[in-house]
């Protein structure tokens, strides 16, 4: 579970509008996660450590709206036992529009409704950042690295997470300070002009994000005991926004190997097939 | 009715005399599944069924996902992820449509760059070439609109370039562009009918496949060797020929199993690889994207479209003959159709006698660099269009047309082919070499 590697990926971005483009380096950083490569799949205990790190820490501003709450109960997900789920889901008010003779009013979320959308305007619905944060492809946008090292969205809400550091000297000593936190892995925020040399390049990876630093490590309390530090609770939440995002990941794994395994038994079949009808054609005695 | 002399479809009980009499369906069938194959043909020759077969997926699979789709701006987003989520065995058939269109492009390549490298485009297949190209070329429009429908940011704000290039025709370009969106802007009226678009276009790419190989079921395959097939009678061409069925049948069904293998892993383990993240945000016309890529396999094109910048001294002179009506934008766009239309013009740009690539000693070494240049084209049409990546991709747009309008006309009359062998049979018999008797026939069969 630790860092393997440090990923110095580049992202372009426009630091503001009609401004020439600069490269952010951002940092982030090689997981191992359970879910990598063909065999893998979500850790239980993992995904419920990351629901319990959403709900009470997240979701207070963040959505998950394209997450049914009765997908809590699947078995390769966070398989919440159902009559826990069903008193999960009605923990959260959900409007519905045929109630109060259809003026619509709140009721208790049931297992068929939605998780509520962002409470706040400008902080992103969470269901799929972990497939929609997965564009930092290296070296020189082939995404080789990414491959290689099965690195995803996952790795970047991790590394995101734990990349809150203090400011670098350069913003320090700036008379109007930079709005937002510094974080490392964050490539689309503001920058300072005191950080860039006099080509224009960054001095520093990162920039500065308009979400306050969520996690600092004990946020929440596992019944199990499990340990809860920023790196730990970044990865859980990490493994839990995948989930979120792919939920039939097992499912679409299991797909692929049955598959994969029944063509390479045809493509044998078959060579053998193509073989011997093509024999007596290849070797024949000349006329 | 021209083609490779050989054994008809004779109907031979009652039942089918009657039926042929009213609907020679069965003859059809049966000509098209005997067709004389010459025998000599390499692994490139299967790319064919590759394609056919892609294409009857990606209809099969998109019938099912217009089922669960809903083509509005406010609801496509979430009936994607509906898919995704609720629709039994949804994921897998959006990912197989989405990674199909890959398995398309990869295809289709490899079966251009044979047809280029073999001279299928020479006489007297110009007419199948063509009717490729166009296939092509739909097969472009289709991809391009299938990737509008699930209204990502990608989805959206690459509607906006690619049909900003349509706006960048001199006077009429944005009547035609408002024409092709139904609005002044990307929005509902674009979608509705990129959506119906986009279902009509692959049942036309159906109808010109049979087209395709009806031209080429005329004319005959082409081969290795660029040989014709002996037609001077039927047993001359039986020596040159084995029968589609069941000789090429099974051998490209062999290579089919394989890439579908690979392909199979492609969507079970990494199905987003060949996507593009930004995708997996809802649309949002007041977002726009730092980067914004097209698809993979719009790439090479795309490098073209945006190598020639204002800065080119061909595009200023073109500017100033023209008085200013073709500017670097307007340039940028008949490049890059023009960069398909001088492929498209390969049989009668090519000069050569000889047909195959294979006894073109000179030519080898320039196709070789064309299918090196046609990768780099690939690579930097995804970088940032900034120093070095900017002139990466002007030369080798350059080579590009050069290849085509330059290289493949003067080639022809200068350089010095070697001798293809006499008939197919000849070069059937020189790599299969007829060992009489002293070695042991290979069965692993048995």
């Amino acid at each position: 579970m630790l860092r393997k590697l440090t990923l110095t990926a580049m992202a372009a971005l426009a630091i503001s509008a009609g401004a020439a483009t600069a490269e952010t380096e951002v940092e982030i950083h090689d997981f191992d996660f359970p879910f990598e490569g063909p065999f893998g799949s979500y850790d239980t205990m993992q995904l419920q450590r990351g629901l319990k790190i959403y709900t009470e820490v997240c979701a207070a501003c963040h959505g998950l709206e394209r997450v049914a709450f009765r997908t809590l109960h699947d078995e390769t997900g966070p398989a919440l036992p159902e009559d826990q789920m069903r008193a999960y889901a009605a923990n959260f008010e959900v409007f519905d529009k045929a109630l109060a003779d259809g003026e619509g009013d709140y009721r208790a979320a049931t297992p068929a409704d939605y998780y509520p959308a962002s409470s706040l305007s400008n902080a992103p619905d969470l269901s799929l950042m972990a497939k929609s944060r997965a564009g930092f492809h290296g070296p020189y946008g082939t995404g080789i690295s990414q491959f290689v090292n099965g690195m995803g969205g996952a790795e970047y809400i991790a590394s995101l997470m734990d990349g809150y550091e203090e400011e670098p000297a350069c913003a320090a000593e700036m008379e109007t300070p930079m709005e937002g936190a510094y974080n490392v892995a964050f490539a689309n925020g503001g920058f300072p002009d005191a950080c860039k040399d006099e080509h224009g390049h960054h001095t520093v990876p990162g920039s500065w994000i308009a979400m306050p630093q969520p996690l600092y490590g004990d946020d929440v309390e596992f019944d199990d005991g499990h340990e809860a530090t920023l790196e730990s609770e970044s990865q859980d939440v990490a493994a839990f926004l995948m989930w979120a995002a792919e939920p039939k990941m097992t499912a679409r794994k299991q797909a692929g190997l049955t598959g994969v395994i029944f063509l390479s038994l045809l493509s044998v079949l078959l060579y053998l097939t193509n073989k011997r009808i093509w024999a007596p054609h290849k070797n024949k005695l000349k006329d | 009715m021209a083609g490779i002399p050989h054994d008809h479809y004779e109907p031979k009980s009652g039942g089918e005399k009657w039926l042929n009499n009213r609907l020679p369906i069965v003859g059809l069938i049966h000509d098209a599944l005997f067709i004389p194959t010459p025998k000599n043909l390499n692994w490139m020759w299967i790319w064919g069924i590759v394609l056919a077969f892609t294409l009857i997926l990606q209809i099969a699979t998109g019938v099912v996902l217009v089922m669960h789709y809903t083509p509005h701006v406010d609801l496509a987003f979430a009936s994607v992820e509906h898919i995704m989520r609720d629709v039994n065995g949804g994921h897998m058939i959006r990912y197989f449509h989405s990674n199909g269109a890959s398995l398309f492009f990869v295809a289709v390549y490899l079966h251009i760059f044979r047809g280029l490298y073999y001279g299928s485009y020479k006489a007297p297949r110009e007419v199948t070439w063509i009717i490729g190209m166009l296939m092509y070329l739909l097969m472009m429009g289709t991809a391009f609109m299938g990737y509008v429908l699930p209204w990502g940011q990608m989805s959206f704000h690459g509607t906006a370039v690619i049909t900003g290039l349509f706006g960048a025709i001199p006077f009429i370009g944005e009547s035609i562009q408002t024409w092709l969106l139904g609005a002044g802007a990307v929005g509902q009226p674009a979608l509705n009918r990129f959506f119906s678009l986009h279902y009509l276009m692959p049942f036309i790419l159906l109808g010109l496949t049979i087209v395709h190989i009806w031209a080429f079921h005329t004319t005959g395959n082409n081969n290795p060797t660029g040989v014709e097939v002996r037609r001077t009678s039927k047993e001359d061409a039986a020596k040159d020929t084995l029968p589609f069925w069941p000789y090429f049948v099974i051998k490209d069904l062999f290579a089919l199993a394989i890439i579908l293998a690979v392909f199979m892993a492609i969507v079970g383990f990494m199905p987003n690889y060949l996507g593009h993240p930004d995708n997996y945000i809802p649309a949002n016309p007041l977002a726009t994207p730092s980067h914004i890529v097209p698809e993979w396999y719009f790439l090479p094109f795309y490098a073209i479209l945006r190598a020639f910048t204002a800065d080119v001294w061909v595009v200023q002179l073109v500017n100033w003959v023209t008085f200013g009506i073709v500017d670097a934008k307007f340039f940028g766009v008949l490049a890059m159709f023009g960069a398909i239309a001088v492929m498209a013009l390969a049989p009668w740009l090519d000069t050569s006698s000889v047909r195959s690539g294979r006894f073109r000693p000179t030519f080898k070494w320039y196709f070789a660099l064309l299918v090196v240049d046609f990768v780099v084209l690939a690579w930097v049409g995804a970088q940032p269009a900034e120093f070095p990546y900017d002139w990466i991709s002007l030369i080798a747009a350059t080579y590009w047309f050069a290849y085509f309008l330059v290289i493949l006309p003067l080639l022809g009359v200068m350089e010095k082919p070697l001798t293809p062998p006499a008939t197919i049979e000849d070069d059937f018999n020189a790599h299969y070499a007829p060992t009489g008797g002293t070695k042991t026939i290979v069965n692993p069969a048995e």
